[in-house]
């Protein structure tokens, strides 16, 4: 009977610390959480976000001031609407040369494969880097928010910290842009 | 000291599966009833690829009525079966279906997604997936005829998650009952359907 009670502690235990660590999606203020994101396999997209080759890297490590992280996927109507935002965002940093390399996009693909990002990628001509989330892992780590959301990530020293966490779309580029300005201290 | 062992595994892999993810589409906001995890498959085929497709005539939410034979000799059919309306995988699956016309259209094959809802329910849920390009099918009644006819209807009376191929000769060319509880990766459909080219 001891040893079936110290089961059921152990138990509760470890399912305690799945959800724990599983429930909540990054606040603002939090560090954020580590990932094992899947660096690019295009080039330009590895030039983009500072990565040498490589399998696998975290947010931290990306060449930037701040990073605006999409949790998106193929299968979502409101990401494919939100996708013309997104490239307007991109052409409103890349062309300033103030933001230009300080602010880096990436989209998270939950439950997507490389396959099913191309595709994605193809239909609504998407300039900056998708990488996959083929068994969903990431968002579990997410806190399996719902899609798209938006994660804003202050980098430095090489440490990552979030100052944006949002679900939902933001229809205007420019506006979205002055409040990541403003929220990440950039401006 | 077995015993407890293998209780006290079960009980976490049960648990933790319970807070499983899956990517849910803010488009569908708190609209989906959460059926928890399901037996991944709960069917038997009735059909067989090199086999000829049984045919089947179904009402489209579109107000027509829509029969494979209509595409023979003209299109390969991509059959999506899904289990049911406002269901977690089900409701993040055709959405992405929904910007495939073009890659459909390049390997010259036309997409049916059929499930056992009546047309009501169809139209009411695929209306928050945007524009979909492909008949949607209502296997509702009798209720879930073809989807026995092929061996995907489970015992609970839903369809199974599966893609079935068949080429414009009306030959079934590929068969596939996925688990459930995941969605079935869109490279595997394509390359099947590359498989057909020429």
């Amino acid at each position: 009977m001891k040893r079936f009670v110290q089961c059921i502690v152990v138990a509760v235990a470890v399912i305690s610390s799945l959800y724990a660590t599983a429930a909540q999606p990054p606040a603002s203020g939090d560090v954020m959480p580590a990932l094992k994101l899947v660096v690019p396999a295009e080039r330009q997209h590895r030039a983009y976000l500072g990565l040498p080759a490589g399998e696998f890297f975290e947010v931290g490590q990306v060449k930037a001031d701040v990073v605006i992280l999409e949790i998106m996927s193929m299968y979502c109507p409101f990401c494919q609407k939100e996708a013309p935002n997104l490239n307007e965002l991109y052409r409103l940093i890349e062309g300033n040369p103030k933001l230009k390399g300080r602010i880096k996009l990436l989209g998270i693909g939950a439950g997507n494969s490389s396959y099913e990002l191309k595709v994605f990628r193809e239909k609504y001509q998407v300039p900056f880097p998708l990488t996959p989330d083929r068994d969903f892992q990431t968002h579990l780590s997410l806190g399996e928010v719902r899609t798209p959301y938006f994660i804003g990530v202050r980098i430095e020293k090489g440490a990552a910290r979030v100052f944006y966490s949002k679900l939902g779309g933001f229809e205007n580029a420019s506006a979205f842009l002055e409040e990541i300005l403003q929220l990440s201290g950039l401006k | 000291m077995k015993t407890y062992k293998v209780f006290l595994v079960s009980l976490v892999v049960i648990l933790s599966g319970a807070a499983s993810a899956y990517g849910l589409s803010e488009a569908f906001k708190g609209n989906i009833y959460q059926t928890g995890k399901l037996k991944p498959t709960d069917s038997v085929l009735r059909v067989k690829v090199g086999e000829k497709s049984p045919d089947f005539t179904l009402p489209a939410i579109s107000g027509e009525r829509v029969a494979l034979s209509q595409y023979r000799g003209k299109k390969h059919v991509v059959i999506s079966f899904v289990p049911a309306a406002w269901t977690p995988v089900c409701s993040d699956q055709w959405p992405g279906y929904a910007i495939l016309q073009g890659l459909f259209d390049r390997h010259d094959a036309v997409l049916l997604g059929i499930t056992v809802d009546n047309i009501p329910t169809l139209f009411a849920w695929t209306n928050q997936m945007g524009k979909l390009w492909f008949p949607v099918l209502s296997d509702f009644w009798p209720h879930g005829k073809v989807a026995d006819t092929f061996g995907v209807l489970r015992s609970d009376g839903t369809a199974e998650r599966a893609i079935i191929i068949i080429d414009k000769d009306g030959i079934i060319r590929y068969i596939d009952v996925n688990d459930i509880n995941k969605r079935p990766f869109l490279e595997s459909i394509i390359q099947e359907l590359e498989k057909l080219k020429g």
